[in-house]
């Protein structure tokens, strides 16, 4: 008969921190489905230069920092400072992927603020976009030295965001 | 009435495009199974719209993608793989039965047999239940005496 009283309040004890947890994620964000598996190969022109090519095989055998970007990005603004300090470390190539936007107003950005990128591609159609699953700039990508996406980012990187989720990934690499 | 008619029309029609300027294939087998496809999937920009309602842009680069995946032959299976491939099952608004939305799937089921089991021995509680304690059944006059004698 304890069972009666007791059949409640373990179910109650069980969705109780299945809500807390349900209630602390933020449903607009969507783990990627690319985490721990190939990053998808991508080759586009350069956003200085259409006749030159940027192509995922520019930082094969190494880290790299994909950051989707656009000047119409808000939350590109607030991080921009943190790529150009990252960059200045020198710690990991960052690549830009200028999505969607206009190739002047890009430049332009750049020219103002400080270009973190050691290459920009320019997607002009987003379709590079939609192979990376990008659906809200910024997004920042961690590719390993095979080709896998270590970790992904989901809106404006700081610095502390770095510290936690990224340097570990790349330090876990780097011990093998 | 002809001419509130035609005037309706002439503000309720162009609405119909909203989205897309026109049809987007010229054979109607394909329009419907596109059709079909974007309203099944989420726009990942505004997420409680279907690429069919919405106007972001991601929505528009999608619906453009699923045209192209279309005239290029691709069976329906194959454009919900596309989509899933780069946005997680998420993307779609019916997940496809897999090893991860299995729960997901059955959860109703579950709830429904744990609700039964729950129900039958309820029921049969109760049955094993005798109505009265002496096994006589009281009457009318006899329970209102014993109701309103109550101390």
């Amino acid at each position: 008969m304890m069972l009666r009283y007791l059949l409640p309040i373990a179910a109650f004890a069980v969705l109780i921190p299945v809500f807390l947890i349900g209630l602390n994620r933020d449903p607009s964000k969507i783990p990627s489905p690319y985490l721990n598996k190939a990053a998808p190969a991508f080759e586009l022109p350069s956003l200085e230069d259409p006749e030159v090519t940027v192509s995922s095989s520019d930082y094969a055998g190494e880290f790299a920092l994909v950051n989707a970007w656009a000047t119409w990005c808000v939350g590109c603004r607030h991080e921009h400072e943190v790529l150009l300090t990252l960059a200045e470390r020198n710690d990991v190539p960052i690549y830009g992927l200028n999505w969607r936007d206009s190739r002047a107003d890009a430049l332009q950005w750049l020219d103002q603020l400080g270009n973190p990128y050691v290459a920009s591609a320019y997607d002009a159609d987003g379709k590079v976009g939609i192979d990376w699953g990008v659906y809200m700039a910024p997004e920042t990508f961690l590719v390993g030295p095979d080709g896998t996406v270590l970790h992904k980012h989901l809106g404006p990187l700081t610095l502390e965001i770095w510290e936690r989720d990224f340097v570990p990934k790349i330090n876990a690499v780097r011990g093998d | 009435m002809r001419t509130i008619a035609f005037a309706l029309l002439v503000v309720v029609a162009p609405l119909a495009f909203a989205i897309d300027a026109g049809t987007a294939f010229d054979d109607p087998e394909l329009q419907a199974r596109y059709e079909e496809i974007i309203s099944e999937v989420r726009c990942l920009q505004c997420q409680n719209e279907s690429l069919k309602d919405s106007n972001a842009f991601l929505a528009t680069d999608l619906r453009r993608e699923i045209r192209r995946l279309l005239s290029e032959g691709k069976s329906n299976a194959e454009i919900y793989d596309f989509l899933v491939q780069r946005y997680g099952e998420f993307a779609l608004y019916r997940p496809r039965m897999s090893g991860k939305t299995l729960l997901l799937w059955l959860a109703p089921l579950l709830l429904l047999g744990a609700g039964a089991v729950v129900v039958i021995r309820v029921v049969r509680d109760r049955m094993a239940m005798p109505l009265e304690a002496d096994g006589e059944v009281e009457t009318d006059d006899e329970r209102q005496v014993r109701v309103t004698d109550r101390p």
